[in-house]
């Protein structure tokens, strides 16, 4: 561990369409920016966001970075030449898929495979299901297959053996084969990122970290050199998708583990914020302009999968921060279907030609255009040549016209309706993500960010019976400020597949220390500050003959059968309300996360302290009507960067940022933490 | 007069106690065909009919509808007094396919809902068990000939009285059905979604009140009417006419015909499925509530945007088809009529809709559940199993692009599961699973391609059986394009082949170690002229090697 401590620390999230960037100094002081986000070569967007910020790069001590390099490769299938050796015999796996299809109904849809077929060869070779050999490695075959895919002029290949997670040894051995003749060094097993069955599963995960290895190795490379040329000294370090960071040097090695690391990164400083707050307990919900992010965070741990599927037949199966998107951001369209009922979304306006309010050449209805007609959003000072007032008065004609006449409404009912449906729905999609978390909404604060997430969020939680709401300082650079406080972290799991009752505790025991001691040794080696390391412990468990498993928390990695069985109890009649005392239990994953702790820091500077007044008063900005429950009211518009941190303010108010609206709803009531953080406190749950 | 926007928040709330129910069901169950595979459905049913009002996004496609037959019969019957009336807290259970059901593996449970002491509605769902009894494991007899040696029939009975699982009647089904002891933990599921739902729907009655509620599902219901007429305006007023065979019952080797004429006038469709085959000795019977459904199901996989409710089904006026397949009664054998015939009928409503809606509907997709099932003894482990492999093949070719490859049968939405899983399991090993090359129709927009996948039994003994469809006809390609390739399944018992009579039904072949099974699905048809194909997307094809030159 080297001295970080000295220099600034940075942070820097690359998203779809902004480059966010927080800059902590060691004095404490806070920079930020927000810079166009450059997609062809995402460093160009990285640097313009350290040159607004002034970073001193010879005097900073870490920068850590998030990166949709690879996520967007994949989702644009602009990826690097790989193919594929595998089985004699299943060389389509990657075609097949499991047999879906993409939506229930509807027998539309398409999928093009990772790599296509003319990529990839089978070869000889067979394992069994237990491990044992069934017919031996071809090797000659795995030899001339790799010049084949070379000739063909593959820059990355994934050899992927049926049952490799059961024996590894023929694709450890094709490895070597091909090694002797690759050009690289991108060649990916298919047991190393995930021993696991399932051949779609595995292959896919294989496939996707294969081709999109050299390109997160050539983006971080260049970035690097870029670094250096102005003088930073040190390592950068890249987020992981399931929130914790690894070095550069090591990322592109399990390159598909940085897919998801832009929403990971998100809710991580959500988890820090809340906790910091005293909120450990969070649903978090980030909305955009075509779409919303949801999370659950418990004990300040964010909930991870290692079944996400980044799109339809994607599965990833590496644990990443379980973020579920739900359909609606600020651009959803509105639109009266044929049975006369108004519907919100799932069309999407996107962000060009985007809401009618964008000034940009929209004219369909969006959730954005009823905030505006409603008061809750400003209008844009000056757009496309219009005045706020000729704006307001263009979206209402249209709101008229397209919603208000079929539903017998004037424009401001009608953008109330807007809100009102959309707010249902997003509630309804929230729960569901929720409860298929095994957790009831209600005992969970919501975490509002994303530029629209703080309008939104006092409503939706009326409607998910949740009593608070957290809005952070910098609601709209949250992904950046992930990175600034991620921890190192590193996850594992071992199938054990056993019977409780028949299992051996000292072998359990056994695989939690060699987990810990795995995970330790990794974190050594990352040169950065560490305040301390902790460990967290669970069981995946089942009753026998089911297949869906239940994620068991554990305090110490000792536990005895009897603890194991009395949690796994517990767990399952809190989540079902079923006892099943005669049926045996099933012990199929030990789990482990290793988290390096970084030191604290204090969030409350993300808002210049200096810029703060001594009253509510003094930070009012304005007074505009706003449309709350059919009523309009009078309502005060305040800076948020004015305001004193203790703020006590109730509603209804409007509080602007730069980079978001936070509304306060009548009846409730906002307050300012130590923390920079604003809480609403909703007055009525129903 | 409620409100539009109170409307929309109202069935956007029954639309989530509906998706919390599935959720719960899914998630609680044992048995891999719920629980993975989501072969189950919950819904809420009115208290006056059993009309549907609201139905779960996650159900499986082929209950669409199945259960308002099913609650609306038990209704009848309570009011009869054929059956016991009931008390807060009781669960029905049936399964009885001639009583608004489907096969027997279906078991339905009902509960009534009641609001301040009077039934204000039903709740039900479906849940499809691994086996209820009968000749063969798993109920899907391919030569069946009468409903008793298809499993338990169950009438409607109260498996839960005010509350507690009534241990009788339990003990009864499980003396009569195979790994009963598993069935509890799919008993508890079923019955705590039944229970989620409850809670969920009494606090959205609390919220918005009873009557609101209840003027909102009256308006709902014409609504969704209004909603499916204004899709139906959408076809020009005319006769169309769509064909559709099933290969053989399974004991008669001859092919069963879906004669279907769809007549669109004002704003409804009316179907009539005169000239249909005659009812049939092998279970290749439909029941009503089946045939009903599949019609829905395929509308609705035209018209995805409109909701599931009683009031969608309105405009779409089904004549009874007396005295022919699609009606059957007891005691018809009726295993394969979800699982197969269903996909047949909705075939025909796509091959007869394509051409007034050729932007809407595609070609005909492979349509079958492709069962094989294999049951033996593993000398290894030392005990009897009971193997399913399910197979998906290519969809239909469509105005927009070629169709999917290996995409699951028309009525299902669920995943095929590995091969690795699968050799974990059971005493095989498969020799490979790959795309059925040249198997997708030909047309403007091709077929997607089929499955072929060969596996061996290694050791023990087995008994192959098949219930797939598609083997004498391929699914059909639509406005000049061509079928897709048929279903193909060769048995090699000591090196000798043997292809089954009936092509893509046959029970009880019997394997010893060394013999394999090779079963090539159907490729989907094609859709449009080949002529008018993009030359790249072809050249693409032959590159790949998807489709010889």
């Amino acid at each position: 561990m080297t001295a970080t401590d000295t220099g600034s620390i940075i942070g820097v999230d690359v998203g779809g369409t902004f480059t966010d960037l927080v800059l902590l100094s060691p004095d404490g002081q806070v920079r930020l920016a927000k810079t166009p986000s450059t997609l062809d070569n995402q460093a160009f967007g990285v640097l313009n966001a350290l040159a607004d910020a002034k970073a001193d790069l010879p005097n900073v001590s870490l920068i850590v970075h998030g990166t949709t390099t690879t996520t967007n490769a994949v989702l644009e299938r602009k990826l690097c030449k790989t193919g594929l050796i595998t089985t004699q015999g299943f060389r389509d796996v990657l075609e097949l898929g499991r047999r879906t299809r993409p939506q229930a109904y509807g027998m539309f849809g398409e999928f093009q495979p990772i790599i296509p077929r003319d990529l990839r060869l089978e070869v000889g070779e067979r394992m069994l299901a237990n491990g044992t050999v069934h017919s031996k490695l071809d090797e000659q075959a795995v030899r001339d297959a790799a010049r084949t895919l070379r000739d063909m002029g593959c820059e990355s290949v994934v050899i992927h053996f049926l049952h490799a997670y059961a024996n590894p040894d023929h694709e450890i051995r094709a490895a070597e084969i091909i090694a002797e003749n690759w050009p690289n060094e991108y060649i990916t097993m298919g047991h190393a990122l995930l021993s696991e069955s399932r051949e779609f599963e595995r292959g896919v995960t294989a496939a996707v970290n294969a081709s999109v290895q050299p390109l997160l190795q050539r983006y971080v490379d260049k970035l690097a050199v870029e670094l250096a040329a102005k003088g930073y000294k040190h390592d950068v370090l890249v987020m992981n998708g399931n929130g914790g960071m690894v070095s550069a040097q090591s990322v592109a090695r399990e390159a598909a583990k940085t897919v998801m690391s832009g929403p990971a990164s998100g809710v991580m400083a959500a988890a820090y914020t809340g906790q910091r707050a005293g909120y450990p307990n969070l649903l978090t919900y980030d909305m955009g302009g075509t779409s919303t992010d949801v999370a659950l965070i418990r004990d300040a741990q964010p909930a991870v999968s290692h079944e996400i599927e980044l799109e339809y037949a994607m599965p990833i199966h590496v644990p990443m921060v379980d973020v579920r998107t739900v359909g609606a951001g600020g651009g959803s369209i509105a639109h009266v279907n044929a049975a006369g009922l108004l519907e919100v979304g799932p069309q999407s306006a996107g962000a060009d030609p985007g809401p009618i309010c964008y000034g940009k050449g929209g004219t369909t209805p969006t959730i954005s255009d009823a905030n505006l007609l409603l008061g809750r959003l400003n209008p844009p000072v000056k757009s496309g040549g219009e005045s706020p007032d000729q704006m307001k008065a263009r979206v209402s004609a249209i709101f008229t016209e397209k919603l208000g006449q079929p539903l017998g409404l004037d424009a401001t009912a009608a953008a109330e309706a807007v809100l009102r449906i959309a707010n249902a729905k997003m509630a309804g999609a929230i729960r569901m993500v929720s409860i298929s978390l095994g957790a009831d909404p209600r005992d969970f604060a919501l975490f509002a960010f994303g530029g629209a997430g703080p309008l939104h969020a006092s409503a939706l939680a009326r409607e998910l019976g949740v009593p608070k709401v957290l809005v952070p300082c910098r609601p709209g650079i949250t992904n950046a400020l992930g990175c600034v406080v991620a921890d190192l972290r590193h996850d594992f799991v071992r199938t054990v597949n056993r019977p409780l009752d028949t299992l051996i505790e000292g072998e359990i025991h056994a695989a939690f220390a060699e987990q810990i001691a795995t995970g330790s040794a990794l974190i050594d080696k990352e040169p950065i500050t560490l305040t301390g390391i902790r460990h967290l412990f669970s069981v995946d468990m089942q009753f026998i003959g089911q297949t869906h498993l239940l994620r068991v928390a554990l305090d110490s990695p000792t536990p005895d059968r009897a603890t194991l069985q009395r949690l796994f109890e517990a767990a399952y009649f809190d989540r079902f309300q079923v006892e099943l005392d005669d049926i045996r239990v099933n012990l199929v994953n030990v789990n482990t996360s290793v988290i390096g702790a970084r030191p604290p820091l204090d969030l409350s500077k993300l808002i210049d302290p200096t810029g703060r007044k001594n009253t509510v008063t003094d930070a009012q900005t304005d007074t505009r009507r706003v449309l709350f429950d059919g009523q309009w009211h009078d309502t005060p518009i305040y800076w948020r960067d004015h305001l004193p941190l203790d703020a006590e303010i109730q509603g209804p108010a409007n509080i602007e940022q730069m980079d978001t609206t936070t509304l306060i709803e009548p009846g409730d009531t906002a307050h300012g933490d130590g923390e920079g953080n604003i809480l609403i406190s909703l007055g009525a749950i129903q | 007069m409620i409100d539009p926007i109170t409307l929309a928040v109202i069935q956007a709330g029954l639309q989530q106690v509906c998706d919390e129910m599935d959720l719960t069901f899914s998630r609680a169950a044992f048995s891999p065909v719920i629980a993975e595979a989501n072969d189950r459905s919950d819904g809420i049913y009115s208290a006056e009919d059993g009309a549907l009002i609201a139905q779960g996004a996650g159900g499986l496609p082929v209950f669409v509808g199945t259960m308002q037959y099913s609650t609306r019969t038990l209704i009848e019957m309570i009011a009869e007094g054929t059956v016991a009336a009931p008390q807060p807290d009781d669960i029905y259970i049936v399964n009885d396919p001639y009583l608004g059901g489907t096969h027997l593996m279906d078991v339905r449970f009902a509960r009534p809902f009641y609001r301040n002491g009077q039934i204000y509605c039903w709740l039900s769902n479906t849940g499809h068990w691994p086996d209820t009894g009968g000749s063969v494991p798993g109920g899907f007899s391919a030569s069946a000939t009468a409903v008793e040696q298809e499993g338990l029939r169950l009438p409607p009975v109260r498996l839960f009285k005010q509350g507690v699982l009534d241990t009788e009647i339990y003990a009864i089904i499980c003396s009569n059905i195979r790994v009963a002891d598993q069935r509890i933990g799919d008993v508890k599921a079923q019955a705590a979604a039944l229970k989620v739902g409850e809670d969920r729907l009494n606090q959205l009655l609390d919220r918005y009140g009873d009557d609101t509620v209840s003027a909102a599902i009256a308006d709902l219901r014409s609504r969704a009417a209004d909603q499916m007429r204004a899709r139906i305006s959408e076809i020009d007023d005319g006769t169309y006419h769509g064909v559709a065979y099933v290969d053989s019952d399974g004991v008669v080797n001859e092919p069963l015909v879906i004669n279907l004429t769809i007549t669109k006038a004002d704003t409804t469709l009316t179907f009539d499925f005169a000239g249909s085959s005659p009812p049939c000795l092998g279970p290749m019977n439909s029941v009503l509530a089946t045939t009903l459904s599949s019609v829905y199901l395929a509308m609705r996989h035209i018209f995805p945007e409109v909701p599931i409710s009683a009031g969608a089904f309105e405009p779409l006026n089904v004549i009874r088809p007396t005295d022919t397949f699609l009606d059957a009664h007891y005691p018809r054998p009726v295993s394969g009529c979800a699982a197969e015939v269903s996909q047949r009928i909705a075939e025909a409503v796509f091959a007869a809709l394509v051409h007034a809606l050729p932007e809407r509907v595609t070609a005909a997709p492979a349509g079958t559940s492709g069962n094989f099932a294999l049951g033996g003894y593993d000398p290894e482990k030392d005990r009897n199993f009971v193997m399913y492999q399910l197979s998906g093949g290519g969809y239909g070719g469509n105005a927009q692009h070629d169709g999917l490859t290996n995409g699951c049968s028309t009525i299902g939405i669920s995943k095929a599961p590995p091969v690795e899983i699968m050799e974990q399991a059971f005493p095989v090993l498969y020799h490979r699973y790959a795309l059925r090359e040249n198997s997708g129709g030909a047309g403007e927009h091709r077929g997607g391609f089929g499955l072929d996948y060969e596996l061996e039994l290694l050791r023990g003994n087995a008994k192959a059986s098949f219930v797939m469809d598609h083997g004498r006809f391929g699914p059909q390609g639509a406005l000049g394009g061509q079928d897709g390739a048929v279903n193909e399944v060769e048995v090699w018992q000591s090196g000798h082949r043997h292809v089954p009579e009936h092509l893509s039904k046959e029970q009880d072949i019997d394997l010893a170690p060394g013999d394999r099974v090779r079963v090539k699905t159907p490729g989907g048809g094609g859709y449009g002229d080949p002529a008018k194909r993009d030359p790249k997307l072809l050249a693409e094809d032959i590159r790949l090697g998807r489709v010889k030159a």
